[in-house]
């Protein structure tokens, strides 16, 4: 606008032709490296018609990696959505000693390799792990069983909804909550009333994020699994399976369901980005 | 000081005796609850696990950690995760920085679509990414056909590929970085500037960019430290050979399979402190990047 206003190559605004190269530049580098992998994707999967492209869908070793997948997402997303309200909670509603400390460490499992956060897993309740053995005798199997898949994916998304919530409460303070308080709310009264309102469109930010990578992940899962077919096989598993079978049509397939979870993800975070904006300015990176 | 002590007066706190130690007073209740159970969970889903991965790769003993770490194929396996993921950062942070520039700067058709569309390889699950990248890039795919024909270059199952897939996932964090900080540059540094004569470059290069560049270098650093772990989207596109084409990542999946459960607790214990000095020396130089463009 004030660009306009000043002609065509204002003193702090880019010439036309630096700006049509930098757009070009921008566009084609985000062309070659997000939508044509996006694309192909779908090409891929739909190359022998709709009839291929469904049938490795309903195929019962696929439904099972699907089922497998909602399964282990339905408890990592809640696990890790009750411990980001708690540590969101103390971390902002309070002062105490060591925060800085709690929120590095909150964050950690981001800097850890997905290979390392199932080599984790594996060292302590591996058959040769720390107290694998004795979970053994005891006829409790984690590794290569729903349970070490649940608990890499909870390492993986360990951080997604605390690191969105603790920046917009602490931004929000206390002084609501005192109010309620101060009104004769009890505590459970005043979270479900004053704070969960005022976070919910954070909340929701975090839970997306945690669920999308919780349905994706492949390190972590990938090194726990045992890649049992129509077990312990997730839905990236599975791709990796049939791609390594040659079995390019069936991978994309299930890879696109893949893809359009992940398309679905960007615009839902797009739309909650831009119709509450303001609310969750503390939490946009 | 003053109002916090008759704040403690006045309204009972919360907490036992021993977190009031610990915290300042509050009418707020759940701290000793909420406390407790964050660090019951972190403890058991986060830091005892990774203590696991210090006391197997400690079981080694001195020697036998260094005779596991120092093997030819484990130091070329560093060098090809750790060079090549600088390379995919350097990448990153030259067209994610324009990438900023255009989306904050200017105004296009299609502009809120191509801002959200730079999170997707944070949504896209890397084995999508990976099988994708490969097929566009093998010598029969869209891109690598192109390539293969003109260039004569082989991409798909060579270490570019790695570097191509390690590109794509770190590409969102300079982009996301330098956003916002750009976004709230204030607009009278640059007009000060541009009046007082400076040309356009160097009112770029003198003012923006120094104010720009902390946050440059936390996204390498960021997309850099992404890479370094990366799996799922580099084992397809990475052809992995020993020597060549082999990550880290993946030589400790292979010492996974064989049960060499120390070895491939000795190389990740090394990638983890071997990552961490890497992002220690960055953030160093972060801070001091903004001390001196502060002064």
């Amino acid at each position: 606008m004030l660009a306009k206003a000043r002609g065509h190559a204002p003193a702090t605004g880019d010439s036309a032709l630096v700006r049509a190269l930098m757009i070009a530049t921008a566009l084609g580098f985000l062309l070659l490296f997000l939508v044509l992998p996006l694309a192909s994707v779908f090409v891929e999967a739909l190359r022998r018609g709709v009839g291929a492209y469904w049938a490795a869908l309903v195929e019962p070793d696929a439904l099972a990696a699907i089922q497998l997948t909602l399964t282990v997402a339905a408890i990592a997303v809640p696990m890790n959505l009750v411990f980001g309200i708690a540590a969101s909670w103390c971390i902002a509603k309070f002062d105490f000693r060591g925060k800085d400390l709690l929120i590095t460490l909150i964050d950690l499992p981001f800097s850890v390799s997905p290979v390392i956060s199932g080599l984790i897993y594996v060292l302590l309740f591996g058959l040769h792990g720390l107290i694998g053995p004795f979970l053994k005798s005891q006829g409790i199997q984690i590794i290569f069983a729903v349970p070490g898949l649940v608990l890499a994916t909870v390492f993986v998304t360990f951080p997604f909804v605390a690191r969105e919530l603790i920046p917009l409460m602490q931004e929000q303070g206390t002084e609501e909550e005192e109010a309620a308080l101060v009104l004769g709310a009890s505590g459970w009264q005043t979270f479900w009333r004053v704070t969960l309102p005022n976070i919910k469109w954070g909340l929701m930010y975090g839970v997306l994020l945690c669920n999308a990578r919780a349905m994706g992940e492949f390190g972590a899962v990938s090194v726990v699994s045992g890649h049992i077919r129509g077990e312990t096989n997730t839905m990236p598993l599975h791709v990796e399976i049939l791609y390594n079978e040659y079995n390019f049509v069936a991978a994309f397939s299930v890879a696109s369901v893949l893809a359009l979870l992940a398309l679905v993800t960007l615009v839902a975070k797009a739309v909650l980005e831009w119709r509450f904006g303001a609310e969750l300015a503390a939490t946009r990176h | 000081m003053v109002a916090a002590a008759s704040t403690d007066t006045v309204l009972p706190s919360s907490g036992g005796t021993v977190l009031s130690v610990l915290k300042k007073p509050s009418v707020i209740p759940g701290f000793g609850l909420t406390l407790g159970f964050t660090l019951t969970y972190l403890g058991l889903i986060v830091l005892l696990p990774l203590a696991a991965l210090t006391i197997k790769a400690g079981g080694l003993g001195w020697s036998g950690f260094w005779n596991a770490v120092l093997t030819p194929r484990v130091l070329s396996a560093f060098q090809v995760s750790f060079g090549l993921s600088l390379a995919a950062a350097a990448v990153n942070a030259v067209f994610g920085f324009i990438v900023a520039w255009v989306l904050v700067r200017y105004r296009f058709p299609g502009h809120r679509i191509v801002d959200a569309l730079v999170d997707l390889p944070f949504a896209l699950p890397t084995a999508v990414a990976g099988i994708a990248l490969s097929a566009l890039y093998a010598p029969n795919g869209w891109i690598g056909k192109l390539l293969m024909d003109w260039f004569g270059l082989k991409v798909a199952f060579t270490p570019i590929g790695i570097a191509i897939a390690l590109t794509f996932i770190g590409l969102p964090f300079v982009v996301r970085t330098v956003q916002p900080i750009l976004q709230d540059l204030p607009p009278e540094e640059e007009e000060a500037a541009a009046s007082l004569g400076a040309s356009r470059w160097q009112t770029f290069s003198r003012v923006v960019f120094p104010a720009l560049l902390p946050a440059l270098v936390t996204g390498f650093a960021l997309a850099f430290a992404r890479a370094v772990g990366e799996y799922g989207s580099v084992i397809f596109i990475a052809g992995n050979m020993p020597g060549i084409s082999e990550i880290v990542p993946l030589l400790i999946v292979i010492k996974l399979e064989q049960y060499d459960y120390g070895g491939a607790a000795a190389v990740g214990t090394m990638m983890l402190v071997v990552s961490f000095f890497l992002l220690l020396i960055l953030n160093l130089l972060q801070a001091w990047m903004r001390w001196r463009h502060a002064r």
